[in-house]
C-alpha cells in the first residue's frame, strides 16, 4: 500500500511536468490552432540559458525569472521572424518548420553546451517531505505548474488582451475586422509559450539531469497529457499531464514494466481519441447553421 | 454631408480584376442596399472597403483617404464590417464575443455601455450571455454578429448579406432593428443583400451592381417602383 502510494505521488510529481508541458502546447494552440513540435526543445534550450547564468554566478531565482524573460521575447521573436512568413501557409509547412526548430534546438544546445550531462539547481530544499513520498522539489515544482497555470487561467478569462489572443485563433478574419493585431496576437502566444516551457524545464532539469535531449520524451508525454486534456482546454491539458504521469509510473511499476510504458501511454492516448476526440475536457465546438 | 466617398474603384484578386471603376457616394447616417446577382463583387466591394483587397482609385472616409489602410486600421477610424457567414467567434461565450466586438474601447465602463447597448436592441442575446456562440440559432447569431459590429461605436456599418438561411420573420425583426440603430445612434448603414424586396423597403438609397460595376443608383423607392429595373436586374 506504501509502496503504492510512493508511486502514485511520484507519478504525480513528473505529471507536474508533463502538466506544464501540456500547457504550453494548449497556450500555442490557442493562440495559433498548431501545435509547436519544438516546444520541448526550446524550453530545454532556455534550461541552458538559465544554468549558464547560474554559473557565472547569477542567484537562482533572479536568473530564473531572466531566463523567463528572455524565452519570452526569444519565442515572439522567432514567431516574428521565421513563422511569420508562413501565416498564411498550409499546416504542413509549419509543421516543417516545427521539426527543423526542433533539431536546431537540439543541434545548438549541443554545439554551444556539449553532450555532457550537467546537473541543474533546484530551488527547492534537498529533503524528502511527507514520510519521504515526496521530495521538496517535487512538490515546488508542483506548486509552481499550478501557479503558472492560474495566473495564465486568468489571463486568458479576465484580460482583454487574452480574449484577443483567443478570438483571433478562432477567427482571424473577424479578429482582425474588430481592430485585433492578429499578427502581434501570435507572436504573444509564441512568448508566453516558450516562458512556460522555460519554467517546465527549469523544473525538469533537477530530476533527469540537464542534457541536449532531455525533453524528448518528456514532450510526447505532454504531448499525450494535452491530447488526453482537450488540446483546447488548459485545465484538462493539466489533469491530463498528471494522469498521464500517474499511469505511466503505475504501469510502469506494476504492469508492463519500464521497457513499455510509452508504448502503453500512446495505446492510451488512442484509446481516448477513438472515443472521446476532443479529449476528456475538451469543448466540442457546437455549431448550428 | 457623404460620409463615404468611392471614385474609380477597382479591385484585384491577384491578377483578376473584379471592380472596374466603381463610383459609390453614401451620405452620412443614411440606409444604403447594394443589390445584385451573385458574382457581381458585393462582397468585393466591403472587402475594398475595409482594407481587405488590393484596390486602386479613391475610397475616402470621413474626409481622410482608406487606401493602403490596414483592417485593423479601418476599424480605428469608425468602420465595422459584419462577413458574410457571420463571423461569429463560435467557442466564446456571446458575451465575449461582444468584448472582441469593444475590444478597440479602452474604458471599461465604456465597454459596458456598450455591450448593454446591443443587449437593449436584442434582449435575446442578454439571456444567452454566458452561451457558447456557436450553440446559438442562426437568428441569434446574426443578431450577435450585427452587436459585435455596433459595440465598436462605428460612423459606418457594413453588412454582407445578414439574412442568409433565416426565416423571413427574423429577418424583418433584424432589418427593423437595424433601422432603429441607425435613427437612434445614427450611424450609417451599407448593407449589401440579396433579399432586394426587403432590402428597397427599409434602405433609403439603393445601388444595384453587375459583374463588377455599378448599373444603376437611386432612391429605393425609384427602384423598387420600376417595373423595368426589377425584371431586368432583380429579378422578381
Ligand atoms: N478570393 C477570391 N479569389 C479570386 N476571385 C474571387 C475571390 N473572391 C471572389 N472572387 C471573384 O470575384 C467576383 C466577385 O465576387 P464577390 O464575392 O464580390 O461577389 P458577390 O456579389 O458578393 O456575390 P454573392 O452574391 O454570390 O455573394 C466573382 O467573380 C468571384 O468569382
Ligand atoms: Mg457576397
Amino acid at each position: 500500500m506504501e509502496a503504492l502510494l510512493q508511486q502514485v505521488v511520484a507519478g504525480l510529481a513528473t505529471g507536474g511536468i508533463y502538466a506544464s508541458i501540456a500547457l504550453a502546447l494548449v497556450m500555442i494552440y490557442q493562440s495559433t490552432h498548431q501545435i509547436n513540435f519544438a516546444q520541448g526543445e526550446m524550453g530545454m534550450f532556455a534550461t541552458y540559458i538559465a544554468w549558464a547564468l547560474i554559473h557565472w554566478g547569477m542567484p537562482y531565482w533572479p536568473a530564473f525569472f531572466l531566463t523567463v524573460v528572455i524565452a519570452f521575447l526569444g519565442g515572439a521573436f522567432l514567431q516574428r521572424t521565421v513563422l511569420r512568413p508562413l501565416e498564411n501557409a498550409s499546416h504542413l509547412a509549419n509543421i516543417v518548420v516545427f521539426v527543423g526548430l526542433m533539431i536546431t534546438f537540439n543541434s545548438l544546445a549541443g554545439l554551444l553546451f556539449t553532450y555532457t550531462i550537467k546537473t541543474f539547481p533546484s530551488p527547492f530544499p534537498n529533503r524528502l517531505i511527507f514520510d519521504g513520498l515526496l521530495s521538496f522539489h517535487q512538490l515546488g515544482a508542483i506548486v509552481v505548474t499550478g501557479t503558472v497555470l492560474l495566473l495564465l487561467f486568468a489571463f486568458f478569462k479576465y484580460t482583454p488582451v487574452g480574449l484577443a489572443i483567443r478570438a483571433g485563433a478562432q477567427n482571424p478574419l473577424s479578429a482582425r475586422l474588430v481592430g485585433i493585431r492578429v499578427s502581434h496576437m501570435l507572436a504573444l502566444g509564441w512568448g508566453l509559450a516558450a516562458a512556460i516551457g522555460a519554467i517546465a524545464g527549469m523544473m525538469v532539469a533537477p530530476i533527469v539531469f540537464l542534457e541536449p535531449n532531455m525533453m524528448s520524451g518528456i514532450l510526447l508525454y505532454g504531448f499525450a497529457g494535452a491530447l488526453i486534456g482537450g488540446i483546447d482546454n488548459p485545465w484538462g491539458a493539466v489533469a491530463g499531464g498528471f494522469i498521464i504521469g500517474v499511469l505511466e509510473n503505475l504501469l510502469g511499476a506494476y504492469v508492463i514494466g519500464t521497457e513499455l510504458k510509452l508504448t502503453a501511454t500512446l495505446m492510451i492516448i488512442i484509446a481516448v481519441l477513438l472515443f472521446k476526440p476532443a479529449g476528456l475536457f475538451g469543448q466540442r465546438i457546437v455549431k448550428r447553421v | 454631408m457623404k460620409v463615404l466617398s468611392i471614385k474609380g474603384l477597382e479591385a484585384w484578386y491577384g491578377r483578376t480584376k473584379v471592380l472596374h471603376g466603381l463610383d459609390v457616394h453614401l451620405d452620412e447616417g443614411g440606409f444604403t442596399a447594394v443589390l445584385g446577382a451573385n458574382g457581381a463583387g458585393k462582397t468585393t466591394l466591403l472587402r475594398a472597403i475595409s482594407g481587405l483587397v488590393t484596390v486602386k482609385g479613391d475610397i475616402e472616409f470621413a474626409g481622410k483617404s482608406l487606401v493602403g489602410v490596414a483592417p485593423e486600421d479601418i476599424v480605428r477610424r469608425g468602420i465595422a464590417h459584419v462577413p458574410v457567414g457571420r463571423g461569429t467567434f463560435l467557442a466564446l461565450t456571446v458575451e465575449e464575443n461582444l468584448r472582441a466586438g469593444a475590444y478597440l474601447l479602452r474604458n471599461k465602463a465604456d465597454i459596458a455601455a456598450a455591450i448593454e447597448r446591443a443587449y437593449s436592441y436584442f434582449p435575446r442575446l442578454r439571456e444567452r450571455r454566458m452561451q457558447q456562440a456557436g450553440t446559438l440559432s442562426g437568428g441569434e447569431q446574426q443578431m450577435l454578429a450585427i452587436s459585435r459590429g455596433i459595440v465598436s461605436r462605428p460612423r459606418l456599418l457594413l453588412l454582407d448579406e445578414p439574412s442568409v438561411g433565416l426565416a423571413p420573420l427574423i429577418v424583418e425583426e433584424i432589418f427593423e432593428i437595424m433601422k432603429q440603430i441607425r435613427t437612434v445612434d445614427g450611424v450609417s448603414i451599407l448593407v449589401v443583400e440579396q433579399n432586394a424586396t426587403l432590402a428597397l423597403k427599409v434602405a433609403d438609397h439603393a445601388f444595384v451592381m453587375e459583374t463588377g460595376r455599378l448599373v444603376l443608383s437611386g432612391t429605393a423607392a425609384e427602384i423598387a417602383n420600376d417595373d423595368g429595373i426589377r425584371r431586368s436586374y432583380l429579378g422578381y
